[in-house]
C-alpha cells in the first residue's frame, strides 16, 4: 500500500509498481488538475509539489512517494478564495487552450517560494525559472505579466 | 512499461547486494532518466532497487574537499553557498541544464550517469549498438546533427549529455562506489565513462550492482576561478549542441594553468589536456585561447550534418575561456 498525503488529505493506494504519481493523482483519486502532456518530463504540464518542491509527477513512480505530501493545483486555492497566482493568471488572461496552465501555476507558486526577495526577480529570471512549463500556445508573455504582478 | 519488482533499499550495502543477485536489476534515485527510458522501452528491468531514501543526501565541506552524497539533489549542490563559491563551474553547469523541476527530482550520481539524448538509442524501432548490441547505429546514415565529434567509434557517435559531468571533468573529482560483493572503490573521474570503442552499451567502467556512494571534489585554488559556457538551439532548458567547462589561474597577464572540457560533442566528458598545456606561459588573451581551442578540436571528425560542430566548439572554448580571463577577481 502507498501512503500519501494528497492536498492535506491521507490515501491508501493499492498501485501497480510501474504507476506514476500522475496517474495516481489523476486516475485513482480523480483529481485531473494536473495534466498529462508529453509524459517524459520534457513539457512541465504534469508539476505538483512534493514535500514543498515543484517536481513532475509523471516520472515519479507513486510507490516512491511513500509518506510524502503531495499538493496539487486543486489544493492550492483557500477555501473559495483563489490563490493570487489563479487571480492574476485570469486577470491577464495568461491562458488560450488551458491545458498547460495547472503545470504554470504549480511551478510559479513554486518560485516564489524559492527566492528570497521576490521583488528582485527580473523577468529574466522569471523566464529562466519557468523554462520547465512549455506552453504551446505561446501565452508567455501573459504568464509573465500575471507572475510579475504577484511579484510585487 | 515492463512489470518489475519495487524494492526499497535499506541499506548501501544491501541496495548493492540486492542489485548485485538480479542480473535484470537496476538501481533508482530520482528516476528522471531511468522512468522515462522505462517508458519508451528502452530500459526493462524486472527489479528496480529504490537507493533514493538512503543516507546518501548530504554535503560535507572542510578545507581540503567537498563530499558529495550520490543523492544529493542537483538543486541542492546547484544553489549551495561554499559550492557556488570554491567550484563556480558545478552551480554554472547545472544551472545551465535540466528544469527546476527536474533539478529538484534528479540525483548528483543520475545525473553523472544520464544516457544519451541520441533519438535513434530513445526509440526501441531503431537500430542502435548502445541499446542492443550488435544491431548497427543508424544515427551513422541517419539524422546525426546532435551527434558526437570527438571519440565517436564506427559502432556509435552518440553524445553524451551531461553538463555537470563536463564541469567535474576540470576538477579532478573522484567518485566513490560501494560494490555488490561488498567491496568498494575509489575512482578517478576521469576513466569512469567509456569510449564507446566496440561496446557502447558499456558507459562506464561501474560492475553490475555496483552503486555510487559519494562525489569527491578536492580543494583546487584555480577552481575558484572556474566557468561554464554552454550553447544550444533553445535559450533555456535544452541540452548543450556545445559547452565547455573552464578554470584559469593567470599572474600578472600569463596563464600558469588551465583546465578545459567540452560537453555536447563528445562521447564521454572530454577533458582537452594538450589544449590545456598549449596554454601555459601564453598572454591570457583571445588569441591564444583560440589557438587551443584548435587544438582541442584537432582530430575531430564530422558526420553529414554535424560538422557546425566542430567550429561551434572553438567558439565555446575561446569565449568560455575570454569571459573568465576578464571577470573580476
Amino acid at each position: 500500500m502507498v501512503r500519501l498525503t494528497v492536498n492535506g488529505e491521507r490515501h491508501e493506494l493499492d498501485l501497480d509498481p510501474r504507476t506514476t504519481l500522475l496517474d495516481a493523482l489523476r486516475d485513482h483519486l480523480g483529481l485531473t488538475g494536473a495534466k498529462k502532456g508529453c509524459d517524459h518530463g520534457q513539457c512541465g504540464a504534469c508539476t505538483v509539489h512534493v514535500d514543498g518542491r515543484r517536481v513532475l509527477s509523471c516520472l515519479a513512480l507513486a510507490v516512491a512517494q511513500q509518506g510524502r505530501e503531495v499538493m496539487t493545483i486543486e489544493g492550492l486555492a483557500l477555501g473559495v478564495h483563489l490563490h493570487p497566482l489563479q487571480l492574476a493568471f485570469i486577470e491577464c488572461d495568461a491562458l488560450q487552450c488551458g491545458f498547460c496552465t495547472a503545470g504554470q501555476i504549480m511551478s510559479a507558486a513554486a518560485l516564489l517560494g524559492e527566492v528570497e526577495h521576490r521583488r528582485e526577480l527580473s523577468d529574466a529570471s522569471i523566464r529562466e525559472r519557468m523554462s520547465g512549463n512549455l506552453c504551446r500556445c505561446g501565452a508567455y508573455p501573459n504568464i509573465l505579466a500575471a507572475i510579475r504582478r504577484v511579484r510585487t | 512499461m515492463r512489470p518489475f519488482t519495487y524494492v526499497e533499499g535499506v541499506s548501501v550495502a544491501d541496495a548493492a547486494a540486492a542489485v548485485h543477485a538480479t542480473p535484470a536489476a537496476m538501481f533508482l534515485a530520482g528516476g528522471t532518466t531511468v522512468v522515462d527510458l522505462m517508458k519508451l522501452g528502452v530500459l526493462a528491468p524486472d527489479t528496480l532497487v529504490d537507493v533514493h531514501r538512503l543516507p546518501l543526501g548530504d554535503i560535507e565541506l572542510d578545507d581540503r574537499r567537498a563530499r558529495i552524497g550520490a543523492c544529493v539533489r542537483n538543486a541542492q549542490l546547484a544553489e549551495h553557498p561554499e559550492i557556488r563559491a570554491r567550484w563556480p563551474v558545478v552551480g554554472e553547469a547545472l544551472q545551465s541544464g535540466m528544469s527546476p523541476q527536474l533539478r529538484n527530482m534528479s540525483t548528483v550520481a543520475g545525473n553523472v550517469l544520464q544516457r544519451t539524448r541520441c533519438p535513434y538509442y530513445r526509440d526501441p524501432h531503431s537500430a542502435c549498438n548502445k541499446r542492443v548490441p550488435g544491431s548497427g547505429c543508424a544515427a551513422r546514415t541517419g539524422w546525426d546533427r546532435d551527434a558526437a565529434v570527438l571519440g565517436t567509434s564506427p559502432r556509435c557517435i552518440a553524445v553524451f549529455p551531461s553538463d555537470l559531468a563536463t564541469a567535474l571533468a576540470i576538477l579532478d573529482a573522484i567518485i566513490y562506489t560501494r560494490r555488490g560483493d561488498g567491496g568498494a572503490r575509489r575512482l578517478p573521474f576521469d576513466g569512469f565513462h567509456r569510449l564507446p570503442g566496440d561496446t557502447p552499451e558499456r558507459e562506464t567502467i561501474l560492475d553490475h550492482g555496483e552503486l555510487v556512494t559519494h562525489f569527491e571534489l578536492p580543494d583546487l585554488a584555480l577552481a575558484r576561478r572556474s566557468h561554464y559556457f554552454k550553447v544550444r538551439d533553445r535559450a533555456s532548458y535544452d541540452f548543450a549542441l556545445a559547452a565547455a567547462a573552464v578554470a584559469l589561474d593567470v599572474e600578472r597577464g600569463l596563464v600558469r594553468d588551465a583546465r578545459i572540457a567540452l560537453g555536447g560533442v563528445a562521447t564521454r566528458p572530454w577533458r582537452c589536456s594538450a589544449a590545456e598545456q598549449s596554454l601555459r606561459g601564453k598572454r591570457a588573451e583571445p588569441a591564444a585561447f583560440r589557438a587551443a581551442a584548435d587544438l582541442a578540436l584537432a582530430d575531430a571528425v564530422a558526420g553529414a550534418h554535424n560538422g557546425f560542430k566542430i567550429e561551434l566548439a572553438r567558439h565555446v572554448i575561446t569565449r568560455a575561456l575570454t569571459e573568465l580571463a576578464i571577470r573580476p577577481g
